[in-house]
């Protein structure tokens, strides 16, 4: 018998990756601010409306009162108190344009480092990937025995997480043609225009929700090791199993 | 599924090595993985739990630290903070501002229903068949110039079929047929800050730097840089969609700009001063970004 360690996240991944959560959030909910002052999207099938961003009810549990506090109450109320609106589109600009820098900041030292630290490899999906995150999904649904071989992240969540780096991005860039429609015209139009980079930049953020409560969902039932190794950087493995892996660590693999 | 077969699954997964390269993602790529040497379980516990415990205390602490101390600043340092960050903003969008750079103009075809919004300044029992304009700031004049619309209409005639953005978040295109501000300023020119004779071809960072505009009873007030206001795509509008303003849409004379929100776009304007001054701004002071431009 025996155990080893297996260092999973490097320190600088790990950091970014905490560091988004709030500035995700910060994003989101500003953006529903902006959002509320003219919430003109729903999801549409043959022209009969099944959902539309927000209902009415969405917007009460949104002021929702958690003992004692109030989510709006962190925010200077001097911004919205002017005509008595709760929409509160002022404030909503004003986070939204200052945490945008960390936001993109982050974003972007994240993607330079899994460039420069070759974090990349355990990170894209290749062509093939789309197949073998089939078999992932269908082994987790407990239709396939077998499982795919896989590295630091299965196919699955090659994709996934490549997937969500490329929405923040699409993100920022959005951002960026609805900001500055003007000065940046031509990023404008590469999305069709202004109020197609508005359409595109609002699902984008839905996409992210869908993408955190899948997320969460997933850390929970892979129980806490995982979750711990996206704290402490580590996770222990058998030591027999995966020996000829630490060779892998030590030498490159032949193409 | 018993504990038996789980092992035999993760023995046949985890011997990845045996199968061809090209069906392992992480080979074909060539993902290295760090992995310790082995130790007995006892030593692994210890090892893991000492890194485990350091890494959580340090995450604790600094998510404790910024949500306490977020919650610590005051709503003042707060409102501060996010004003600065509009005016990092705004510096940010001036050094990359070109003026020959153009917003998409549309056709004629494109043309869609328009909206009215914001009636902030237009007071009850104005008479626009008396309306004159007030300009201050001018260049060689102490005191203002008086203009009717007749001066205005004598400038050249320019129309925009633009998008009109609300900050609302709403759009609508529009055609809009006025005066150029850039037609209008060199005809009457603003002073320049040197004193010399202005020169808004070759020397435009000598001439004030701002211009305030203001409804008549002074209900409504924008602040513009010069930059934004001598932009091509920005008029001094007095018709929409090929007919006079009609008074909600700020008739006689309102600005229609593709540069900045509409909360820019001040209606039925009484008074234009050039100034050195960062001008008041009604929305601005309600919040919202100064510069909103684009």
């Amino acid at each position: 018998m025996g155990k080893r360690l297996e260092k999973k996240h490097p320190l600088a991944i790990r950091w970014q990756h905490w560091i988004n959560f709030p500035l995700l959030t910060m994003m989101i909910w500003s953006g529903m601010l902006i959002y509320w002052a003219n919430p003109v999207y729903s999801v549409k099938v043959g022209g009969y409306e099944l959902f539309h961003f927000f209902p009415a009810w969405f917007y009460e549990i949104y002021n929702v009162d958690f003992w004692g506090f109030k989510i709006p109450d962190y925010f200077p109320e001097w911004s919205y108190i002017w005509l008595g609106l709760d929409h509160r589109l002022a404030e909503g600009l004003q986070m939204h344009h200052f945490w945008m820098w960390l936001f993109a900041v982050n974003g972007l030292i994240y993607v330079v480092y899994l460039v420069l630290s070759g974090e990349w490899r355990a990170l894209l999906p290749v062509p093939g990937s789309l197949k073998r995150a089939l078999f992932v999904t269908l082994h987790d649904a407990h239709i396939v025995r077998d499982l795919p071989p896989q590295g630091k992240y299965n196919d699955a969540q090659r994709i996934a997480y490549t997937g969500v780096i490329l929405m923040g991005a699409g993100s920022v860039l959005t951002g960026l043609a609805i900001y500055k429609s003007l000065q940046l015209s031509w990023l404008t139009a590469l999305f069709g225009g202004y109020e197609w980079a508005r359409w595109i930049h609002f699902w984008l953020t839905i996409g992210f929700i869908v993408f955190f409560l899948v997320h969460v969902i997933q850390v929970a039932l892979a129980g806490w090791a995982n979750f711990r190794s996206m704290v402490s950087g580590y996770d222990v493995i058998d030591a027999e199993t995966p020996a000829e892996t630490a060779v892998i660590a030590e030498s490159e693999v032949p193409a | 599924m018993s504990s038996d077969q789980d092992k035999i699954l993760l023995d046949e997964t985890r011997g990845f090595e045996k199968r061809p390269v090209r069906d392992n993602t992480a080979e074909i790529l060539r993902e290295k993985r760090e992995v310790s040497e082995a130790v007995p379980d006892a030593e692994a516990r210890k090892l893991m739990g000492k890194r485990s415990r350091r890494s959580f205390l340090t995450g604790g602490v600094a998510a404790v630290a910024g949500v306490l101390g977020w919650w610590w600043i005051s709503d003042e340092t707060k409102a501060g903070l996010y004003r600065r960050s509009f005016e990092f903003n705004e510096r940010v969008s001036q050094i990359f501002f070109r003026p020959t750079r153009l917003v998409r103009e549309f056709p004629q075809d494109k043309i869609t229903q328009d909206r009215l919004n914001g009636f902030e300044g237009m007071s009850e029992g104005f008479d626009a068949a008396a309306w004159k304009l007030s300009v201050g700031g001018l260049a060689g004049r102490s005191d203002d110039l008086i203009l009717t619309m007749d001066d205005i209409k004598r400038l050249p005639r320019t129309e925009l079929i633009t998008e009109f953005k609300c900050i609302e978040g709403w759009s609508y295109i529009v055609k809009w047929a006025g005066a150029r501000f850039s037609d209008f300023a060199a005809a009457y020119p603003p002073k320049t800050q040197s004193g010399a004779a202005p020169d808004i071809a070759s020397r435009p960072h000598d001439l004030l730097s701002y211009v305030s505009l203001t409804t008549p009873d002074e209900g409504y007030f924008v602040g513009w840089d010069l930059p934004s206001i001598l932009h091509p795509q920005t008029l001094l509008a007095y018709e929409i969609n090929d007919q006079p303003l009609s008074l909600e849409h700020g008739a006689p004379l309102r600005l229609a700009s593709a540069t900045k929100y509409g909360i820019k776009q001040i209606k039925r304007i009484g008074r234009i001063e050039y100034t050195s001054e960062r001008p008041r701004d009604y929305w601005a002071e309600e919040g919202y970004d100064w510069y909103a431009g684009f």
